[in-house]
Order: structure tokens, then C-alpha cells, then sequence
């Protein structure tokens, strides 16, 4: 079977970023980038399952920057096989990216798809749902469990109340939680290793998908700040101020 | 323009967070319906008809609707949610699960988590973990949203809506549920609790967190948790606050031995009053403190239960 993982670069996840001064959007140069921390956790899976004989190829594919490139690489380094760049300048929506790897999957046929719950920059989780509905295929959501089994794949996932498990007809669509695996570090020659494993780059176009944003950004700012705070110095004193100050219990 | 609430529900209970997607929907229009979907499921649709300012219920009840699964209920209102210009969800995760899903099967963006509507057009949401809030306009036909319960406040219960049946039945066969292992809880739910206590790696282990549930106890709070506590095996995984896990605002957050991370403040920053309870003065959590106290967990939470 042909697993695909969809990877996305976004700002390290240590970066607190800040809005830019004429609040069209936040201002990431200088941040440190990296594969966003879910995308991590699919590519793990992803090895995982062909290390365990399930797999037999390891695809990833980015949507974005040229600089996306070296995202790839890293999941290359970590295990994967091969990667897709579809190389594009613009900001692209999970609708976007959905239609993306909606082409992407009808030209490689994997048995899987593994994609992050949600990226931690636009904090969306839309894209595998999302690419579920276009490919007409079954989802499991925020996985903590993914076991494939023939036909299908038994999928636990983190609900609001606990946890669910569901069963989907291959090929299907899933998204990591944080408790699925914990994911390995690249070595030095795996590293070296990747730089030769193949990567390919397509677009949009030449995909032949529209990516043009369908949402206008009208301005981005700062949160409300909370005003400072006190140390109090005794657990009476804190009851104190709960009681007198705050009104809370 | 009409508008087309998803119920948030386990066949027997309307969960409070639909009050607050009505109160988000009403902030857009008037004219708003519901729908309930599920199996069994009509003592639901008689709580969601007394929802206030509610025009009509829309009951589909099936097996295969049952358990939610997004293939069924999404094919389920691609036929039922054809005439409404916004359709609406908790930002649960039924409403993450499900409303991609209707969105691109609708070829419209979809717009998450929103915390103010501005027009109905037009909303504000946080993005990179709530260190920036975007205003967002759409130019979308439909548009589907989910919504920050927390940033809403719950409509009351005097209305007497009208309960539609639809028969319709639609099991794609994608997928299939297996199981469900639900945590039991007499606590308040951790999304509408008034005060919350939290727990961190500090409490050192699951037994531990015992000192918690019993000041939660005295004080009619919901217990909940770091990342670290959850990842550890302290707590289940349905206790997470934070950017990743659940969305709280109470009126008091108590965090004992947490840290303060960014991914863990953006599931609590906005509660009223916050209490961090650490004995590392430098620990970031004092930051966004009203009220810090710098000591051992194990001895401050005893006592504080004792002063309550
Ligand atoms: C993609 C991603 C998503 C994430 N999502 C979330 C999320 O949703 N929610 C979340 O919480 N985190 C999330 N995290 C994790 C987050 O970055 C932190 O790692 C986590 O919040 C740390 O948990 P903690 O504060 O309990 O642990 P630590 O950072 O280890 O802090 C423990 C604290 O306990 C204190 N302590 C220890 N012993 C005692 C004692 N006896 N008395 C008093 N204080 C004591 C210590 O001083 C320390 O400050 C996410 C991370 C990533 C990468």
C-alpha cells in the first residue's frame, strides 16, 4: 500500500509571533520555520506503517513556497520516499490545498492519506475533512490510533468526551492527534541520505486547480492584553482577594 | 438570509454548547432553525424547540446518523441545508469533524472558530494560537462556520419552536462506528464550567490529581489539564486545554503546575480571573496571573480547599 502525508512549513511552534505595524498580517521574517508539529506526527505514522511491512511507499507532498523544499527534505531524512513540492507564491486556503491533494491523490493512487489535525499558524482544521469530502472517501479525525487491517482501517479518535473509534473503507483519509506517536529525530546520514531521494515540483496550474483565496483578510491584530497581576504570598491572602476583590467564589 | 444551526447532542442531551452557537447565529439574523440529527433522539428536539428566538427544529433521526459520523450527516445536509445562507457548529469536535466536510462538498471556504460576528459577511477569529485575531471577510454563497463557544453567551430557554421531521436516510458506507469510550463525569463540563482547576506535569502523577478533583469538588468546578499531564497518562485526553485540545473562559482558572505555555494560555486566557499556583517564580503562567502564588502545589491545594 502507498501511504501520502501531506506536510506544511509554518512557524516554529517556541515562536510567539507579533502583528505587523500596519495590521495586514503578522510578521514572520527572521521567525524560525519548521514542519508544523501534526504534519510531524503523520510522516511518523506514516514510516511507522511501512516499517511494519503495511506500507510499501512513503509519498509526501507540500503545498507552498519554494523554501517548503526543505520540509520535504526533512521528511525525507526521516523516512519517506519521495516528494511532491506544488510550488506556489500564494497564500493558499484549506480549500486550496484540499483541491491540491485531491489531484495529487487521483494521480497516485495511495491506499492512506495522513495529514495534521490542524496547522498551528491559521488553526483551521479543515484540509483532510476537507480532501475526505472531494475524494469521496471516509474520515478519521484527530487519531490517537490508527490500526490497518485489509479492506479498512479501525481509527481511534480524541472526541470531546473521550474517545471513538470508527472503521473506514480503504482508501481513507486521516488526521493525527497529538497523542498518535512521538516522532523520531532525522540522523546525520539519513540527512545526507535525503538529499539524494527524489523530489518532484508541479503547481497549481499545471494541476490545473484555482487556489485564489475565496476569504479577504480585512486586518490582523494584537489580542487584548491582560492587564498585570499580583503575587500574593499566603493561600489566605489569595482567598482574600478571590473573595473581596474578584467576587469569583 | 437564514440560518442553519448544527445541535450539538448524544441522542438523550442537547450539550449546552449549542446555546451559544444560536446566540452566534442570532448575532447574524434572525430567521434561525436547528438541526437535530441523530437516532432517538426527540427529547433533543424538544430541549433545541425551547431554545429562545428559535424559528423551526429539523429532526433527522436514523441509525445512521446515530453516532454523528460526518459522511452521513454531511450527504445528510447537503440535502436539508440547501436554502440557508450560513450554516453553524460548535467548534467541537463534532462541529471540526463535520463542517470541512460540508464546506468543500458545497466547493465554499470554510471560516473556524469565530469569536465576534462584525456583519454577516464578515468575523473575527484567532489565528497562530490567539497571539493574533484576524478580521475575516467572506464572499461565499454559504457560509459555513464554527464557532468559539466561549466567545458567545448562551440563549436562554423560553421559546417553543416548531419540530420538523425530516425521512431521510442516507448511510454512505464509508465508514462504520466501532466504539466509544466515554468519560463519566459528575463535574460541570469543562467548556461551561464557571471556575476551572487545572493541572500540569507539576502534579507529578495521576493519583496526584486527586487533590484537585476534591477543591474542584468543594467548589463546584471542572478539572482540567496541560498537554504534559495528558501526554504523561495523568488524565484522558478530553481534559486538554489549550490551542490543540479544549477552549475554556471561566470566571476563575486555577492552574497548578503548568507552565504557561503559548499553546496551553491560548486555551485560557480569556477566563475572567486566573490563579497560577508554582513554585518557579519564573515560570511564564505569572504572566498572564491576576492573582500568582508562588509555592508547592501539594501543600497550597490542600490548604486552599480548606479555605474555601
Ligand atoms: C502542536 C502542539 C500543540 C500543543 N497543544 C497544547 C495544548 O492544547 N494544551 C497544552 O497545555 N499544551 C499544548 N502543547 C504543549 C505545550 O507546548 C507545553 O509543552 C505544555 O503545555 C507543558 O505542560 P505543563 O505546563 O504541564 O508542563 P511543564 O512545562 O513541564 O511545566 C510544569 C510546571 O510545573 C511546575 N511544578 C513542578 N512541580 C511543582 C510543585 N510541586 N508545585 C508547584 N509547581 C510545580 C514547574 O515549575 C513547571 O512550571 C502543544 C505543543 C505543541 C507542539
Amino acid at each position: 500500500m502507498k501511504v501520502l502525508v501531506s506536510v506544511k512549513r509554518v512557524v516554529d511552534y517556541n515562536v510567539k509571533v507579533r502583528v505587523n505595524a500596519d495590521n495586514s498580517g503578522v510578521d514572520l521574517s527572521n521567525a524560525k520555520m519548521s514542519m508544523n508539529p501534526f504534519c510531524e506526527i503523520a510522516v511518523e505514522e506514516a514510516i511507522r506503517l511501512k516499517e511494519k511491512g503495511i506500507a510499501n511507499e512513503v509519498v509526501v507532498v507540500s503545498v507552498g513556497p519554494k523554501a517548503a523544499q526543505d520540509t520535504l527534505r526533512t521528511a525525507l531524512a526521516l523516512g519517506a520516499d519521495r516528494g511532491i513540492l506544488v510550488e506556489t507564491e500564494e497564500q493558499v486556503e484549506s480549500l486550496g490545498v484540499a483541491k491540491v491533494l485531491q489531484k495529487v491523490v487521483q494521480e497516485e493512487q495511495p491506499g492512506l492519506v495522513i495529514l495534521g489535525k490542524q496547522a498551528i499558524d491559521s488553526d483551521n482544521n479543515q484540509t483532510g475533512q476537507m480532501l475526505a469530502a472531494l475524494t469521496g472517501m471516509g474520515q478519521g479525525t484527530f487519531a490517537s490510533e490508527v490500526l490497518v487491517d485489509g479492506e479498512s482501517v479501525a481509527v481511534t479518535r480524541e472526541i470531546d468526551g473521550g474517545l471513538q473509534t470508527v472503521s473506514l473503507k480503504l482508501p481513507a483519509i486521516v488526521t493525527t492527534d497529538l497523542r498518535l506517536n512521538e516522532p523520531r529525530y532525522a540522523s546525520l546520514p539519513n540527512i545526507m541520505k535525503a538529499k539524494k531521494k527524489p523530489l518532484e515540483t508541479k503547481t497549481p496550474e499545471s494541476l490545473g486547480v484555482d487556489v485564489k483565496p475565496r476569504v479577504k483578510v480585512l486586518k490582523v491584530e494584537a489580542p487584548e492584553a491582560r492587564k498585570a497581576g499580583v503575587q500574593v504570598n499566603s493561600v489566605a491572602e489569595l482567598v482574600g482577594k478571590l473573595k473581596a476583590e474578584a467576587g469569583v467564589i | 438570509m437564514s440560518i442553519l444551526v448544527i445541535a450539538e447532542h448524544n441522542n438523550v442531551e442537547l450539550k449546552d454548547a449549542t446555546r451559544n452557537v444560536v446566540a452566534a447565529a442570532q448575532a447574524i439574523g434572525a430567521e434561525v432553525d436547528v438541526l437535530v440529527a441523530g437516532f432517538s433522539c426527540s427529547d433533543v428536539a424538544e430541549a433545541a424547540a425551547k431554545l429562545t428566538g428559535v424559528r423551526n427544529i429539523i429532526l433527522a433521526e436514523s441509525k445512521a446518523y446515530e453516532h454523528q459520523l460526518a459522511e452521513n450527516i454531511s450527504a445528510l445536509l447537503l440535502e436539508v441545508a440547501k436554502d440557508y445562507s450560513h450554516i453553524l457548529a460548535a467548534s467541537s469536535t463534532m462541529g471540526k469533524n463535520l463542517l470541512p466536510r460540508v464546506a468543500a462538498a458545497l466547493d465554499v471556504a470554510q471560516i473556524s472558530d469565530i469569536i465576534s460576528v462584525e456583519s454577516p459577511d464578515t468575523f473575527k477569529r484567532p489565528i497562530y494560537a490567539g497571539n493574533a485575531i484576524a478580521t475575516v471577510q467572506s464572499a461565499e454563497p454559504v457560509n459555513v462556520i464554527t464557532v468559539r463557544t466561549t466567545a458567545f453567551d448562551a440563549v436562554s430557554t423560553t421559546g417553543a419552536a416548531q419540530i420538523i421531521k425530516v425521512f431521510n436516510d442516507i448511510d454512505c458506507g464509508l465508514s462504520a462506528f466501532v466504539s466509544d469510550q466515554l468519560v463519566e463525569s459528575e463535574r460541570p463540563e469543562l467548556g461551561s464550567a464557571n471556575i476551572v482547576v487545572s493541572g500540569g506535569r507539576g502534579m507529578g502523577s495521576g493519583e496526584n490529581f486527586s487533590i484537585l478533583e476534591s477543591l474542584a469538588d468543594k467548589m463546584g468546578a471542572a478539572v482540567g489539564a496541560s498537554r504534559a499531564a495528558v501526554d504523561s497518562g495523568f488524565v484522558p485526553n478530553d481534559m486538554q486545554v489549550g490551542q490543540t485540545g479544549k477552549i475554556v473562559a471561566p470566571d476563575l482558572y486555577i492552574a497548578a503546575g503548568i507552565s504557561g505555555a503559548i499553546q496551553h494560555l491560548a486555551g485560557m486566557k480569556d477566563s475572567k480571573y486566573i490563579v497560577a499556583i508554582n513554585n518557579d517564580p519564573e515560570a511564564p503562567i505569572f504572566q498572564v496571573a491576576d492573582f500568582g502564588l508562588v509555592a508547592d502545589l501539594f501543600e497550597a491545594i490542600p490548604e486552599l480547599e480548606a479555605a474555601v
